[in-house]
């Protein structure tokens, strides 16, 4: 409980949410320029995803006349959730007061209402396309968030905390040790990461109307301010999951402690690590090409299949008699 | 005992068990014939590698004599031979239908914990460090016999039969350090016998039904029979 009433650590938590929130869209510019890169393409400049936002925020709201006021607020709501759910992720220092209030089963839930106000929000307007999406989305969410609940059960069992900074402290603690279950579990979060994010097999991100488009679909009818902030929350989404993946997989760099040098070099550690992940990320975009959606539940089964896996073998193998 | 403690070498040995699992599911869940051979193969290759590494852990120098067998057994020799079949039978592109995947594969983790369940007494007698992996190697065997459960196609179900070999030896690898090097040999012998005969009887289960489909069997009278028979389903 000491965590909570600290100053110091809510002005750190401030601090972390807001560099978590201003490197979202530079990591999604990374990416588009590993993808530009690997497919011979000249690449866009690392600020282009900053300056379309802004082009966005400054241009004008036009919204249909059928919608109702759920229409405008869900943007809000959408950016907002995946705010709080960038807050209570440890992304340069373990112990932060958000982390003592909020375990990972909230961060789910903080994700599944987001998608929610999404899913209604796309079907306010009435319009073919925003239905189709939505009731894609849902589908597929429904398939990823057992598997992605059950690779985090896996983790927790292992950390004995659902907590996520007590579960990254005791991994840090323990050093190296080549668990079976977490190779399963990262699997599966990666495969879950890929689907819930909107990328290349299940989704492509830069469509722009095409028959298969999920995400896209969704925000069709979004213009101005309200995209950029949907956009937006788009890339803090697949931020979130870069960072929970390589904090919860890869901790070591992490500061345990809040000295500005341990910062340092956790925040120099973090960078290495998504530039890393995101190499992985472009690679299986430019190799695989986009999946016909009735495959897209198969997919998931995989995920869920790793993640069931992870678990067995967490019990199996490393419990012990 | 805590996973922590355990040395890298034998936290190798573990990760080597659940990536043989994989192999296995692996099996279970590819439609194509050459990848499930392909699976075959890999799992031949880790299950040699386990061998390796427990030789090493458990300072067993007769294990490396059963790893090398293995590898070069069921890695190289039994893939290339049964690779060579599907490409001499032109069916290296066909797709096998199996009938539930969804099911097939949770039926396979069922039979996963049921394995478990099965091998906790034995695991509680044992005092070797690879006692956990006891399960996941009965496991192997299990889903061996599922694949030949599931499967029509006469080659797959050979695979899947390697594939119940495959475990058989693990099992007796990581419960007693293996079997004496004189039954090694002859199950070694046994088994590339065996997939010979195989062979052989794949071409004459063509020639004779015109298809590796072993449900066809079931069906099998006399010749002007099966012609009309086919006459009708058309």
């Amino acid at each position: 409980m000491a965590d909570l009433l600290n100053l110091q650590g809510w002005l750190l938590v401030l601090l972390q949410t807001v560099l978590f929130v201003l490197m979202a869209p530079l990591l999604t510019g990374w990416l588009r320029l590993l993808k530009a890169w690997l497919q011979n393409r000249s690449a866009p400049s690392l600020s282009q995803p900053y300056r379309n936002l802004l082009k966005l925020m400054k241009k004008e709201v036009l919204v249909a006349q059928t919608t109702t006021p759920l229409f405008r607020i869900a943007p809000y709501v959408v950016f907002a959730t995946t705010v709080l759910t960038a807050a209570i992720i440890p992304l340069l220092t373990v112990h932060l007061p958000t982390a003592a209030i909020a375990d990972v089963i909230v961060l789910v839930g903080f994700l599944a209402l987001g998608r929610f106000f999404l899913a209604l929000a796309s079907m306010d307007a009435g319009t073919a396309f925003g239905g189709m999406g939505s009731s894609r989305e849902m589908t597929i969410a429904s398939l990823a968030e057992p598997a992605m609940l059950m690779a985090i059960f896996t983790i927790t069992m292992t950390a004995q905390s659902t907590n996520i900074s007590q579960a990254i402290d005791f991994l840090l603690g323990q050093g190296l040790v080549l668990r079976p279950s977490f190779m399963f579990a990262l699997l599966a979060l990666m495969l879950v990461a890929v689907a819930e994010t909107g990328r290349v097999p299940v989704d492509n991100p830069t469509t722009h109307l095409e028959l298969t488009m999920v995400h896209e679909a969704m925000i069709l009818e979004y213009s101005g301010r309200h995209l950029a902030l949907m956009e937006w929350a788009a890339q803090l989404k697949l931020m979130v999951y870069g960072v929970l993946i390589s904090n919860i997989f890869f901790p070591w760099g992490l500061a345990l402690d809040n000295t500005p040098h341990n910062l340092l070099l956790s925040f120099i550690s973090l960078i290495g690590k998504l530039m890393v992940l995101s190499v992985v990320l472009a690679l299986a975009e430019t190799v695989l090409a986009k999946m016909r959606l009735f495959r897209v539940p198969n997919y998931l089964n995989l995920a869920f299949l790793f993640a069931l896996l992870g678990m067995l073998s967490h019990v199996i193998l490393e419990a012990g008699a | 005992m805590n996973f922590a403690q355990l040395g890298l070498q034998e936290q190798g040995v573990i990760l080597l068990a659940a990536l043989i699992l994989l192999s296995s599911f692996a099996m279970l869940a590819q439609s194509r014939i050459l990848a499930c051979i392909h699976a075959f193969a890999w799992q031949g290759v880790l299950v040699a590698a386990a061998t390796a590494m427990i030789a090493l852990v458990a300072n067993q120098p007769h294990l490396y004599l059963s790893a090398i067998l293995t590898f070069s057994l069921k890695a190289l020799l039994i893939p290339w031979v049964l690779h060579r079949i599907v490409i001499k039978l032109e069916i290296a592109h066909e797709v096998e239908t199996v009938v539930n995947p969804a099911l097939v594969i949770l039926a396979a983790a069922a039979l996963v914990a049921f394995s478990y369940y099965i091998a906790m007494p034995v695991e509680k007698l044992s005092t070797l460090a690879t006692r956990n992996t006891i399960a996941i190697s009965l496991a192997v065997v299990l889903i061996g016999m599922l694949i030949m459960v599931t499967r029509r196609q006469a080659i797959t179900q050979v695979v899947g039969f390697m594939s119940i070999e495959n475990g058989l030896f693990y099992t007796a690898v990581v419960a007693t350090h293996g079997m004496p090097m004189v039954v090694e040999l002859g199950v070694a012998f046994d088994l590339l016998v065996a997939t010979v005969i195989f062979g052989v009887f794949f071409f004459q289960i063509r020639a004779s039904i015109d298809s590796l489909d072993v449900d066809r069997l079931s069906r099998l009278v006399e010749t002007s029979e099966i012609d009309e028979m086919t006459v009708e389903e058309e």
